[in-house]
């Protein structure tokens, strides 16, 4: 039967906006090839909004995933990561949280997408200082907190009188910040 | 403002969705009429069509004019997105069509306005979408009606043209234990009398034509999804819970989180059915919709007085409306909407249809017309007029038997309003 999908977890605007105005660098952990997985959707955008990205999954090391070196766990990733974004199982969170915690240095974000929650691994990271988010799309919050999700006539919850932060290109927005977001390649 | 406080109804109705042009500074929400938009580039044009991004195609499918207009009645209404499009009952057509497969059943209330009744006994079924009628006065007819087939159950929040109150939580329970989504067609009421979103309904549908509009110039319709239903749990669905051929294998309901079914509306109800809206109506119904919370309270206000005159009428044999004390519906309008219960009413002239017919024809500052929501007030006769082509059964069963006048009760003066009313009455 129904059962109800929508998250008690509550995050604040500020808190999403500061967590992805100040990330520049995501694993994308649980990444597909598949262009009809939401994980291939996500990671499409973020490369699209000027994030850098690296797709993490052991079937995929060593070739590529949208153009990206894909990796077999996250310690593979050359360059220090601002950000864990999980598209795994809810039990298959610890174990990444804990690869995350052994990296030097440790991202600051693990974040996990829509329907995937694990508290305990949640207060494992934060007792580490991290920030978590959990049943949460990045590319949806993104896309909210920029205005590009109310071109679908999605409720953004956003009331602000000041002009939007256009890129160069049409029908793109993004956050004011360190993120390029876009600009024409 | 702080971006975590959560705003007020009035504040949304001025704002949500709106921001200044971002190319112009336009301040109000420009009128793109265009019927479609550039791309970036092929790249981006796949992302487009492939649901990977959001924006603009073709106005067809979506108008960032019309987009402001869906923000706006998501936020009023408490849902996650909305779709507009053409009419009230382009909306009805647009969310049983992403709920129903050929030989499914959904039950609906047998108190609704009475095109939703021909709508859904004739045109439905002949797409094989079999309706189960229930009343609203014993909910325990919702619970029988319930089927193996049963796919949603649809009841207006205020149903016209009776000015009765549904006891939404109580068959939003039913739809529960059923599996089922409740659709609630929230057009008399409108989100700032009552949000039903709030008693557990699943998706509320608009005629934006009537009181959201609100001043007579335009049709539209608006779809809200509520975000709670859980599409992918069964797959009674399958346009939320497949993999969709034409978008590279996507399901939906996975991919959108709590606002897929306002998503599949939109990329297949609209994109293949084609209802849409024009930008220049979502503009004026957007205007509308700024002025909502102040409108409707004086609509309310309006025809409270007009029903307590008129119950003290002696040509006057009964008056139904909610927010008279002693009116059956009293209790659930306290609940529901407590704020008041809308500008519709129905009452009976002594003198039966003959009677109805001179008092609609001798109102002066009353338009005789077949619409409600509008700034002006307006009077009908139900019976041999909207819901003329319904059975004599059907028509007393939904409220309209051959002595009923409704009233949609303007924002004039009160006093001119019973004036007009007194004159009209005096003629009978
Ligand atoms: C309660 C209700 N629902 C739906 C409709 C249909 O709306 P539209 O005329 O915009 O198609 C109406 C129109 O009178 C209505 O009163």
């Amino acid at each position: 039967m129904a059962s109800r999908v929508m998250s008690t977890l509550d995050y604040p605007d500020t808190l999403l906006r500061k967590v992805l105005g100040s990330t520049k660098s995501i694993a994308i952990v649980g990444a597909s090839a598949n262009r009809a997985r939401p994980v291939f959707i996500v990671t499409k955008y973020l490369i699209s909004k000027g994030f850098r990205v690296f797709p993490v999954n052991p079937g995929h090391a060593g070739g590529e995933i949208l153009g990206q070196p894909a990796y077999a766990r996250l310690a593979d990733i050359p360059e220090p990561i601002d950000m864990v974004d999980i598209f795994r199982r809810p039990d298959a969170v610890p174990g990444i949280v804990d690869e995350a915690l052994s990296l030097d240095p440790r991202p600051k974000v693990i974040w996990m997408q829509l329907t995937i929650r694990n508290d305990e691994a949640a207060a494992k990271a934060e007792a580490a200082g991290l920030t978590v988010i959990m049943d949460r799309c990045t590319k949806i919050e993104y896309g909210r907190l920029v205005g590009e999700n109310s071109w679908a006539g999605i409720n953004s919850g956003v009331i602000d009188s000041r002009r939007p932060v256009q890129t160069v290109e049409y029908q793109r927005f993004r956050l004011p910040g360190v993120v390029g977001g876009g600009e024409r390649k | 403002m702080s971006e975590d406080r959560a705003p007020g109804f009035a504040t949304l109705a001025v704002h949500a969705g709106a921001k200044p042009d971002p190319t112009t500074g336009a301040r109000a929400t420009p009128i793109y009429q265009t019927t479609s938009y550039v791309f970036n580039d092929v790249d981006h044009a796949a992302s487009l069509f492939g649901l990977q991004a959001f924006g603009n195609i073709y106005t067809r499918i979506m108008s960032p004019t019309s987009a402001v207009l869906e923000e706006r009645i998501a936020a009023l209404e408490g849902g996650t997105a909305a779709l507009a499009v053409a009419s009230g009952h382009a909306a009805q057509l647009v969310v049983l069509h992403a709920l129903m497969q050929p030989g499914d059943e959904f039950i609906a209330a047998r108190q609704l306005y009475g095109g939703s009744i021909n709508q859904f006994n004739h045109s439905f079924k002949s797409f094989g979408w079999n309706v189960q009628w229930a009343d609203i006065n014993d909910i325990s007819t919702f619970e029988k009606a319930v089927s193996p087939k049963t796919k949603a159950i649809f009841i207006e929040s205020i149903a016209n043209p009776g000015g009765v109150v549904t006891d939404i939580e109580a068959i939003a329970a039913v739809a529960k234990r059923a599996g089922v989504p409740l659709i609630v067609d929230n057009t008399l009421a409108t989100p700032y009398l009552c949000r039903p979103l709030d008693f557990g309904a699943d998706i509320v549908v608009h005629s934006l034509t009537k009181f959201i509009g609100g001043h007579g110039n335009s049709i539209g319709g608006i779809i809200v999804d509520g975000g709670k239903f859980n599409w992918t749990a069964t797959n009674r669905y399958p346009f939320l819970s497949e993999p969709r051929p034409e978008y590279n294998g996507m399901i939906l309901g996975e991919t959108f989180g709590n606002f897929a079914f306002a998503i599949a509306c939109r990329v297949m109800g609209l994109r293949d059915l084609g209802p849409a809206i024009s930008p220049f109506n979502s503009f004026l119904i957007l205007t509308g919709a700024e002025t909502l919370p102040l409108r409707m309270q004086k609509h309310s206000d309006n025809a409270k007085a007009v029903a307590e005159y008129l119950s003290k009428h002696p040509k006057v044999t009964w008056v139904s409306y909610a927010g008279l004390p002693g009116d059956r519906c009293y209790k659930l309008a306290q609940k529901y909407c407590p704020k008041g219960a809308g500008a519709v009413l129905t009452f009976g002239v002594e003198g039966g249809e003959a009677a109805g017919v001179t008092l609609v024809s001798t109102v002066k500052l009353f338009s005789h017309l077949a619409n409600i929501g509008d700034t002006r007030s307006l009077i009908i006769h139900p019976w041999s007029t909207t819901h003329s082509q319904l059975t004599p059964e059907q028509r007393k069963a939904a409220g309209a038997g051959d002595d009923v006048i409704r009233l949609s009760v303007g924002i004039e003066d009160a006093a001119d309003i019973i004036a007009d009313l007194d004159q009209a009455l005096a003629a009978t």
